[in-house]
């Protein structure tokens, strides 16, 4: 695989969010306003690189059995530099993004991206991966936002547009409406890829290895 | 006894950490299959949380902020306090309550990586909640984990038998059921301070 397609990869063919469903929490309760979406991906993205760095380049150091552990140390301490950062320097993105920042931590694309690939490649290709990654989250909950914001707040990133202004669907901003229009994108990635995209890892939460137990009953539907 | 009731029925309904906060929705979606492992989930979670919420708020409020300024490492220890927690349950099951740990066992690993348990513990933190607070309303997201998991299981075994349209199939009608079922909780929202407040 070349360098491009191990980032394109990220992008499209298994979009973390969209096809593999990783990491719903934040794509669900960040997007409704698009600015906050897309530092949200940025954030998830700085980490994802420097974690699969970082744990790409220790992996030979780091025990098997402790792994988990170790990663999750990892990543929490690029979280605490990307949130004090935010708080410096983007106050206003960093209150919007409120306890979902810290949530990064446990979010399953970074700790899913560490198991499946970091921990297995080299420093150079896991950043591209999860560059790629990070890119294919950002893209994914920055869609979704767009749909939310413009017909449920009638704007676009905080400007208003003509009619949908006028007329929101309130209920696409709150809660039933982020599940309605994740359903709807996923729906929509099904009809594209004619069910090849998720029929295989129905959940993606399989590639995740406190899935791998064989208790979510993900893997149940996946076979 | 008021606030008691008021605290704990806030968190778990008209805060309700999955269907109104979006927090812990991989086992939501996951394990809400069947209603036995989703009532397993659940009851590992509600102790999970209480016992995490009990722990974190003294080493927050001793600990980090006491003297020395230390609030900016909450992320890290919280998920460590929480990973070892989680670990020391597990042996303290399975040495002193085999049953329990049978039911509990496989369910217990899954939990260190749940954003509620870490959400909820930051959130009362943040929140600026006293020690009596912050486990009343760990068990209150808990017990709303629990009321979501099993209304949700219950939609579920009902859409599988339906015939959605073929793009909709599996997941996208789960998460749109699951958007209905949110929509009921909002039906709450004013209720608790009409009575409580």
């Amino acid at each position: 695989m070349t360098r491009m397609q191990n980032f394109l990869k990220g992008l499209v063919k298994e979009n973390p969010t969209l096809v593999l469903v990783l990491g719903t929490c934040p794509t669900l309760a960040i997007s409704t306003s698009v600015t906050a979406a897309f530092g949200m991906g940025l954030a998830a993205t700085a980490v994802l690189i420097c974690s699969n760095m970082a744990i790409s380049a220790l992996r030979h150091t780091i025990p098997d059995r402790v792994r988990i552990p170790c990663y999750i140390v990892l990543v929490a301490g690029f979280v605490t530099v990307v949130e004090l950062l935010m708080e410096a320097y983007a106050y206003s993105l960093y209150e919007s993004l409120g306890v979902y920042l810290a949530l990064i931590v446990v979010n399953c694309i970074i700790l899913g991206r560490a198991e499946m690939y970091a921990n297995k490649h080299g420093v150079a290709d896991s950043a591209i991966d999860g560059l790629g990654m990070g890119l294919g989250f950002t893209l994914a909950i920055c869609s979704m936002a767009t749909i939310r914001e413009i017909l449920g707040g009638g704007s676009w990133c905080g400007i208003p547009i003509p009619w949908f202004h006028e007329n929101p669907i309130g209920i696409l901003t709150m809660a039933p409406g982020g599940f309605f229009v994740f359903g709807c994108l996923i729906a929509l990635v099904n009809k594209i890829s004619k069910g090849k995209a998720i029929k295989k890892k129905e959940f993606g939460c399989m590639g995740c290895m406190l899935c791998s137990k064989g208790v979510c009953g993900k893997e149940e539907t996946a076979q | 006894m008021k606030t008691v009731i008021f605290v704990i029925l806030t968190a778990a309904i008209t805060n309700n950490y999955v269907l109104v906060k979006f927090l812990g929705i991989c086992p939501f979606l996951g394990v809400s299959k069947k209603l036995d492992q989703a009532t397993g989930m659940s009851i590992a979670v509600i102790f999970v949380e209480v016992m995490a919420a009990a722990v974190t708020w003294p080493i927050y409020h001793k600990l980090l902020d006491g003297g020395v300024n230390f609030t900016y490492m909450e992320t890290t220890v919280f998920i460590l306090v929480i990973a070892a927690l989680v670990q020391l349950v597990e042996i303290i099951l399975k040495r002193f309550l085999p049953a329990l740990h049978k039911a509990l066992g496989v369910y217990l690993p899954l939990i260190t990586t749940n954003c509620g348990v870490l959400g909820v513990t930051m959130n009362n933190i943040s929140d600026g909640f006293n020690f009596r607070d912050s486990v009343l309303t760990a068990l209150g997201c808990g017990l709303g984990f629990f009321l979501a998991m099993v209304i949700f299981s219950g939609v579920r075994s009902r859409v599988e038998e339906a015939r959605p349209p073929k793009a909709f199939e599996g997941l996208p009608i789960t998460l749109v059921s699951a958007s209905i079922v949110s929509l009921s909780f909002f039906g709450f929202a004013g209720v608790l301070t009409r009575i409580f407040g």
